[in-house]
């Protein structure tokens, strides 16, 4: 699990924080009534509250509310009953009010955590530190014209989750695996469809580095990175810019940087002096969000199943490995599937071929699985020729290729193509018996003693009769025959 | 002519129900009044007589049917502050000159729902942020008082200056303000008519230009008491658009002056005893106490001991907020732009362009108390100290039903006075600024004049929600009061 960087002064810890901005999945904005869907042509969906125009004021949208409550709870978090609105004073050309409403000193949602999963199969508790709610900004346009910027505030004052981690990650694995749980979980809540290139679930990443045992030092924060995968590599790449600042007898400096993909590195955005004073105060638009416990408790008891309480359900009731389970819960359509396909079937075989051949055959297709080609009912008609012997497990590979490319069932694959599984002990000794006629310089070396060829005649057995011998008809057979 | 000119809005409802007079007849009274008084007073930075023969026309249709809201044909001139839907609004500033909003605040849409008749927009001071209606980008408004033996022109006092002056000079029969730290009660003082401040969340403030959002309110300017209460009637009421509007029952005001003021405790704070008050008001003050006693109250000396932070707090909290509310205009979206080479350009050109000197002083003063390093030692002090005043209030309405003051520490001033010091205009509002802090209702009467034969107001402040009282309080102070001087600048004195 230790990730390290071997400086030339010896080896140097990551401390990762993540501020994750997602928005909120909702008919309206935050405080105005205009529709919050994603695509419309610019500027088709702006009230003149979002505009910012002269007398509007803001008012709060009930949903957005619950989904942050919703959020709240899939963090198993504190939901603070009394919350409140400060303005982020700045100037940009897309910030129509000049300011933005957001929680500053009292945010919705207080301390959470979430679990993550890592490669080695083991789990980590990451502090979730707040959530709160704000309204996004519009977008500039700056490739539209040779000397204009364009404006377009369709997204401007659509509801966002603000969620700050606590800086308890210590590898980019760790970053990586905490986004697509916070992802899973919210998908899973319907707070927020995590979709980072369209840009509704973005990520600041606060990384600094220290010795072993050391208090934190200085951090920098890059913005608006667009993927988990990004995120990994930014963390990795400016890690190593700040082993090699302090290396270098200097001291990182606090400041916003941006990552470039492109090559891999962090650039300065702007330095502590020229930090933003925000300004912050309550807004006196808006009273202090006032919610009930009773209100908090109703949206609790709609909550659907949540990822772990899932994960815990796959492991005891289909005796699924931690890590197996974990995978199939990343997705809610991919446990949905799962629980169709192990229903009445060995739950652990059923998550051996979904994430075996039947992921490697979406992925060479390039399908997920809400568009695959074969159904969780289907695949469970293929497991089930293979549970009842009518095809063996390497046939079974082929029927299932099949299936994804013509779509029909397994059944009738395995019947036009004539692809039974052989148990008729005559058949299967006649092939024995060809194969060894075949090969004597082989039989020699076996009965010399060269126990491994055993496999080579396997093979040759399975071979002839065109892969559809039973594999341990097979076996009985040349262990007597030899 | 005068006597059209002389109604009272419950006098012309009665005219007009009864057919004397027409809402057309009405209307053009006014307007022709405008035409002959505007050169003189500046109250109004748009006119408009199309759209306010319309609704006329409109009024008398309805009362023909017999129907007909509270206000149908009253004519009434709405501060440039409230957005008009397809009506330039400019509040006041160059920034926004060219603004025509495509909405209707809610308190305007409301007095166009009972019938009223909209003669135009009145002058103010820009953004609402002064108390002499001069920092205007449309020039002062003045005063239709005049010293006696004096042709001085005088301020009409502000923010709300030419709401008042159009009504005390019978250009129109009532008129909409907004009140942040005395902006209706103040300039109602100095014009010698009637101005209410209802309590904070009575009247919605949606489509009002914000200034303090915290302490902006709208209110009626009247010849009268009870008219007072007939607007305010049209205009409160809960908005769900305004999230900081109450929802509260809406009463009959016009009833609750007829109360009287038999057995109410009306409070003497004995810190509005100013140093350097001039005698004559002190004089008012008293008089109007006896007034209300021999109408069967009884005065209480009651104590507010935070008065006197009152307007450090105000010219904090004011400030902060509109450096924030004020940050919209950026030449981007709406109202002036100057052209720019890059967007820093665009925004400081611009706003040079756009603000007076009064607007960016409290930007100033504003985005300063809310920097970092220093939000702790002003802003924060202020809400502090403005919980204190909310809580003097609230202690002493536990003894009292309500207060009497003066309005203002002088009568009005002439034009460029104070201007070379901004502390000096500040002081104008020592009385009205703490009852905006707590957030409660206060009504200026006129009680008297003083030596120079200029108006004089008294101050009724209220519990929350409780304007009946301030109005019943308002009544009898009128009553007592007989006041019947005319301004000298008024309708028919030209002819």
């Amino acid at each position: 699990m230790s990730y390290i960087i071997e400086g030339a002064t010896g080896p140097w810890e990551l401390v990762i924080g993540l501020e994750v901005h997602a928005q909120i999945i909702s008919r309206a904005k935050l405080f105005s009534g205009a529709s919050a869907e994603y695509g419309a042509p610019p500027n088709s969906q702006v009230s003149f509250v979002d505009a910012g125009f002269p007398g509007m004021l803001p008012v709060i949208n009930a949903e957005c509310v619950a989904q942050a409550v919703r959020t709240g709870l899939g963090l198993n978090a504190q939901i603070n009953l009394v919350s409140r609105f400060d303005r982020k004073n700045y100037f940009y050309a897309d910030l129509p009010q000049g300011y933005q409403i957001s929680q500053f000193a009292h945010p919705i949602v207080g301390k959470g955590e979430i679990e993550i999963l890592l490669e080695s199969g083991e789990t980590r508790q990451i502090g979730v530190t707040r959530l709160h709610l704000e309204q996004d900004a519009g977008k500039s346009l700056h490739d539209q014209d040779p000397a204009l910027s364009f404006i377009d505030l369709n997204r401007a004052g659509v509801a966002l989750m603000e969620i700050v981690s606590e800086p308890d990650m210590r590898t980019p694995e760790e970053a990586g695996a905490y986004l697509r749980k916070l992802r899973t979980i919210m998908r899973y809540l319907g707070t927020c469809d995590g979709n980072m290139e369209e840009g509704s679930m973005r990520a600041d990443v606060n990384v600094s580095v220290r010795k072993a045992d050391e208090e934190f030092r200085t951090r920098c924060e890059i913005k608006n990175v667009n993927s988990v995968r990004f995120v990994m590599q930014a963390i990795e790449a400016e890690a190593r810019r700040q082993v090699a600042v302090w290396e270098s007898g200097e001291a990182v400096q606090q400041e916003t940087r941006l990552y470039d993909p492109a090559r891999s590195e962090t650039r300065s955005m702007r330095s502590k002096e020229d930090a933003h004073d925000y300004r912050y105060f309550p807004d006196p638009d808006l009273l202090p969000l006032v919610i009930e416990q009773a209100w908090v408790d109703g949206l609790a008891s709609g909550l659907p199943e949540l990822p772990d309480a899932k994960k815990a359900r796959f492991m005891s009731r289909y005796g699924l490995p931690a890590y197996d389970a974990g995978v199939l819960i990343m997705e809610q359509a991919t446990a949905d599937f799962y629980e169709v396909l192990a229903e009445g079937r060995d739950g652990k075989i059923a998550a051996n071929w979904m994430l075996g051949d039947f992921f490697a055959g979406l992925n060479r297709l390039g399908r997920g699985i809400g568009d695959s080609p074969v159904s969780a009912a289907a695949l469970g008609g293929l497991l089930d020729l293979l549970a009842d012997a009518t095809i063996n497990g390497r046939i079974a590979k082929d029927v299932l290729e099949a299936m994804m490319e013509t779509g029909e069932p397994a059944a009738a694959i395995v019947e036009s193509r004539g692809l039974r599984q052989v148990t008729d002990t005559g058949a299967i000794d006649a092939a024995v018996e060809k194969v060894l006629a075949a090969n004597p310089d082989k039989l020699a070396e076996y009965k010399s003693g060269k126990q491994k060829l055993f496999g080579f005649f396997v093979g040759q057995v399975m071979k002839a009769m065109a892969g559809k011998g039973n594999p341990a008809l097979v076996n009985d057979a040349l262990k007597r025959r030899l | 002519m005068t006597d059209t000119l002389d109604f009272t809005i419950a006098g012309a409802r009665n005219a007009l129900r009864a057919k004397t007079i027409s809402a057309r007849e009405l209307t053009e009274a006014h307007l022709a009044a405008i035409e002959a008084l505007e050169p003189s007073l500046n109250a109004f930075i748009t006119v408009t007589p199309e759209t306010a023969l319309a609704a006329a026309d409109a009024a008398d249709g309805a009362l023909a049917r017999g129907e007909g809201g509270p206000l149908a044909g009253i004519p009434l001139a709405i501060k440039d502050l409230f957005c008009t839907n397809g009506i330039r609004t400019t509040a006041g500033s160059r920034i926004l000159e060219p603004f025509v909003p495509p909405y209707e605040s809610t308190v305007t849409r409301q007095l166009l729902r009972d019938g009223a008749v909209f003669l135009g927009k009145a002058n103010l001071d820009e953004f609402a942020m002064g108390s002499s209606t001069t920092t205007s980008a449309f020039g002062p408004t003045i005063n239709p008082w005049q010293r006696q033996g004096s042709n001085t022109q005088l301020v009409p006092g502000g923010s709300s200056g030419g709401s008042a002056a159009a009504v005390a000079s019978g250009m129109a029969l009532g008129s909409t303000g907004t009140d942040t730290g005395g902006s209706i009660r103040q300039p109602a003082s100095f014009c010698g008519i009637v101005g209410m401040k209802p309590t904070y969340g009575r009247c919605s403030r949606f489509g009002v230009v914000a200034f303090a959002s915290s302490l902006d309110q709208p209110g009626p300017f009247a010849r009268t008491v009870e008219d007072a209460a007939i607007l305010l009637g049209s205009m409160a009421g809960h908005d769900p658009r305004d999230s900081t509007s109450m929802d509260w029952p809406v009463p009959d005001y016009a009833a609750a002056c007829r109360r009287g003021v038999k057995g109410l405790r009306i409070g003497v704070p004995r810190e509005y005893h100013a140093d350097g008050m001039p005698a004559e008001i002190e004089r008012l003050w008293q008089q109007g106490l006896d007034w209300l006693r021999d109408a069967g109250a009884e005065i209480v000396d009651v104590s507010l001991p935070h008065t006197k932070y009152g307007l450090a707090t105000y010219y904090i909290v004011a400030p902060a907020e509109c450096s924030s509310n004020l940050a919209r205009y950026d030449g981007v979206r709406f109202g002036l732009r100057v052209p720019a080479q890059d967007l820093t350009d665009l925004y400081e050109e611009t706003r040079a362009a756009g603000f007076g000197a009064e607007v960016r002083r409290r930007i100033l003063i504003g985005t300063y108390v809310l920097s970092a390093g220093y939000y702790d030692a002003y802003y924060l002090k202020a809400q502090k100290v403005r919980a204190l005043i909310l809580k003097d209030f609230t202690d002493v309405f536990g003894q009292v039903d309500a207060l009497l003051t003066p309005t203002a520490p002088s009568a009005a001033f002439g034009v460029g006075e104070n201007m070379d010091d901004p502390v000096k205009m500040y002081l104008n509002d020592v009385f009205t600024v703490p009852a905006s802090i707590a957030g409660v209702p206060g009504i200026s009467v006129p009680a008297g004049l003083d030596g120079d034969g200029l108006p004089l107001g008294l101050q009724v402040i209220g519990k929350h929600f409780d304007e009946e009282t301030v109005f019943a309080v308002g009544q009898a102070l009128e009553s007592a009061a007989g006041f019947s001087a005319k301004p000298q600048i008024r309708v028919g004195s030209l002819r």
